[in-house]
């Protein structure tokens, strides 16, 4: 399929391109951009004026429930949200069921991608062995037969022999950890941040310090074995600190934060709203301003979703029984679109955190609109709203905290390697 | 300002539909409570000891959680009142707690019930199932983990009022482990909203939760400053598993440190009130002479909680009234 874009606003924050032009698309690859290929004859025209053109999204993290969780959500139904919501490129986290700690589990993902071939589903295999934190997972094999690094998800690691030695194994072969700092023993029973909220509340409360001790640890390992790490979900200001110097001090990290941390404070739990239940917990209004500045200046290298749709019944009993996670792929670009209308970031600063920062992490070619790069592109009505609701959610899982908001950044076609994976124009 | 269940707890004329916490309500409704309560307290004096306000109506007792005397006095109180009444202790072993709460409360409005009174061990029990049930049926809360045990506020502020009728004069002491307390919360919030001079929380910080000062109260980790010059005592019962999770050393310090004596009580007013929930724990919260002891109005709150039972439930089938 051969493709023509015609007369979008082509945002590149990899090359810094911010201009009206055209994009020509031909085997899947982008192969000119504003300047048109000697005869090109497209099989398709796509009208991108008054749209913006920006490349694919790249989601750090998103649950997609298969395998073992069927009941909430399975690779089909999120992929399609996925499209719809300009994300092109996926990375699921290991914690499914069966755990991604065996190459036969990232063949059956593959499948099932392959099947609905709507998203690129880049599946992180696990750290350590069932992600139990005793032995080491396979990670070598893991990474060769298609995982893209390796987590223990969000289960901590309580033995730090057992990270250290993970941590170093990684390095040994070149694979990057992706890391959730927590506390097992700080966290304990705790299901919201501690603070005059959960006080309030009588809720059983998390300290920031179950993130900064865990974090703290962590960056020291790193200090020792060496590992490439990307910090996921970072909740409070303190570790921003931590991640700040880690990275002047010329450690290999990265970090991201969830969308929801970006916009929500302890006080939505308020009246125990169970969709605003979410591990890290969100945290109090300095900390979510503390992440938009990192967002800004990036200390804070990309936003990803953290999507975790659940099942109705995952939500339906009191606060700390429910599970938690909320339903977010459909919400993050039109949620940093919101922060930028409200002055918090650019627009440029907005796309690059969703594409090629997390790209260069992820070592792909993708979320950059260059000649030869894979045509992974969103093609974005930044005007027309609409409210989020249980119809307008996509995705299998309706847990969304933003219910009943207006959101701005409506995506009218979504295009992985050239295909058109999503239209709704 | 937070206010979980403000709105949820009343209906379209302002009055009392739902009792999940004494967070958010009013002034009004407080002393109306207490008002009520007032007029039954005699009930329980006379030989014939019901009044037919309830006749017809059914409650259930749906208990989650262990208890005898929250449950034998919602019973007592419905029963004066004329009401059906069921009480139902459901184990929760062998089933997925949401699951359980929300279809044994389903079944159970299936069979008309108009009132539950529910007992649940996670916070926000109480508001999640007054948000699922049907218009007629109401809920009262007889306890949802660390967070509200509203009926028990009320008897002692009923108690209090008894003794103190002037709120606006008191200083009063709640000692011992507040962060699991779901007593001491519901307590400082009618308080603050019945206009106390000073409200203390008295404890190691392992047992005070953090910010408790913006729900408007001082905290003091030495017992002797915390008592100097209280009217009134409220002493929280201590669970033997905070011994276990790293909280405090034994039960023996925490005696010696914040165990009321008679020579601690006598740093307080000269007429001050002992008052605790119950169960007592002798010897380790509280001096078995100061239980015993002639300003502890430990026996009192126990009848009073049958006449504010009472009255919370005769407020609320009245409301009851008002919608069909």
């Amino acid at each position: 399929m051969r493709i023509h874009i015609a007369k979008g606003r082509l945002l590149d924050p990899a090359s810094g391109l911010d201009a009206t032009g055209d994009l020509w698309i031909a085997e899947g690859r982008i192969l000119a951009v504003r300047t048109p290929p000697p005869g090109f004859t497209p099989d398709l025209v796509i009208d991108a004026s008054e749209r913006l053109v920006c490349p694919g999204f790249i989601d750090l993290c998103a649950r997609f429930r298969e395998p073992g969780f069927r009941h909430k959500a399975t690779i089909a139904s999120e992929s399609g949200a996925a499209a719809g919501a300009g994300i092109t490129t996926v990375c699921c986290p290991p914690d499914t069921n069966p755990v991604i700690d065996s190459p036969a589990v990232v063949e059956l993902i593959h499948q099932r991608a392959e099947q609905s071939r709507k998203v690129r589903l880049l599946p992180i295999g696990a750290l350590t062995h069932g992600l139990a934190g005793e032995r080491l997972a396979e990670m070598y094999s893991l990474v060769q037969s298609g995982c893209v690094g390796v987590s223990n998800g969000s289960r901590p690691i309580r033995n730090t022999e057992v990270l250290r030695r993970a941590f170093e194994y990684a390095e040994s072969h070149g694979i990057r950890v992706f890391f959730c700092p927590e506390n097992a023993d700080l966290r304990n029973d705790g299901v919201m941040h501690e603070g005059a909220v959960s006080t309030r509340l009588g809720l059983p409360a998390i300290p920031e310090a179950a993130e900064t001790v865990a974090l703290a640890e962590a960056i020291l390992l790193i200090e020792l074995t060496g590992a490439r790490v990307h910090f996921g979900r970072i909740s409070s200001a303190r570790s921003l600190a931590l991640i700040a110097e880690a990275k002047r001090s010329g450690l290999p990290v990265t970090a991201d934060t969830g969308i929801c941390h970006l916009h929500l404070t302890d006080a939505d739990v308020n009246d125990y709203n169970a969709n605003c239940h979410l591990i890290p917990p969100l945290r109090d209004a300095r900390d979510r301003e503390a992440l938009r500045r990192a967002v800004a200046e990036g200390v804070l290298d990309a936003v990803c979703s953290d999507h975790q749709p659940h099942d109705a019944d995952a939500k339906m009993a009191p606060f700390g029984e429910t599970e938690s996670g909320a339903s977010t792929l459909e919400t993050l670009f039109p949620l940093l679109l919101d922060l930028v209308d409200q002055g918090a970031l650019d627009l440029r600063t907005a796309i690059a955190r969703l594409t090629i920062r997390p790209a260069e992490i992820l070592g792909l070619p993708a979320g950059r609109l260059a000649a030869g790069a894979p045509a992974d592109v969103a093609i974005i009505d930044l005007r027309r709203e609409w409210t989020l609701t249980e119809v307008t959610i996509r995705s299998a899982g309706k847990n969304s905290p933003f219910l009943g908001r207006r959101l701005k950044g409506w995506i009218d076609h979504t295009l992985l390697e050239g295909r058109t994976v999503h239209t709704l124009v | 300002m937070l206010n979980p269940g403000g709105n949820i707890q009343l209906d379209g004329e302002g009055r009392l539909r739902h009792f999940l916490t004494t967070d958010g309500l009013d002034r009004r409704i407080l002393i109306e409570i207490l008002d009520h309560a007032e007029s039954f307290a005699v009930v329980g004096d006379r030989p014939v000891k019901k009044v037919p306000l309830l006749r017809g109506k059914t409650i259930v007792n749906l208990f989650f959680e262990a208890s005898t005397r929250t449950r034998t006095t919602f019973e007592i109180a419905a029963k004066r009142l004329s009401a059906d009444v069921q009480s139902l202790s459901v184990n929760l072993s062998s089933t997925t707690k949401g699951e359980s709460l929300r279809d044994t409360l389903q079944t159970m409005e299936a069979m008309h019930c108009d009132m539950f009174v529910i007992r649940h061990s996670g916070s926000g029990a109480a508001h999640f199932i007054a948000r699922l049930v049907a218009p007629h049926v109401s809920i009262i809360n007889g306890g949802d983990g660390r967070n509200a045990h509203p009926t028990q506020a009320l008897l002692d502020m009923f108690t209090i009022r008894q003794h103190k009728p002037d709120f606006a004069a008191l200083r009063v002491a709640i000692v011992g482990d507040i962060t699991h307390s779901r007593v001491a919360r519901s307590d400082i919030y009618a308080l603050n909203t019945l206009g106390v001079r000073e409200i203390r929380v008295v404890g190691p910080k392992t047992l005070i939760p953090a910010g408790i000062e913006s729900l408007g109260v001082k905290v003091y980790t030495e017992m002797e400053s915390g008592l100097r010059g209280v009217d009134v005592i409220i002493m929280l019962r201590l669970q033997r598993e905070r011994m276990r999770s790293a909280l405090l050393p034994s039960e023996q310090e925490y005696f010696r440190c914040y165990g009321l004596t008679e020579e601690r009580l006598r740093l307080a007013r000269e007429d001050v009130m002992v008052m605790h929930p119950g169960p007592i724990n002798r010897g380790i919260e509280i001096d078995s002479r100061v239980a015993d002891g002639e300003r502890s109005v430990i026996l009192q709150q126990v009848s009073n909680g049958i006449a504010i039972r009472m009255a919370v439930m005769a407020l609320i089938a009245g409301a009851g009234r008002g919608r069909a």
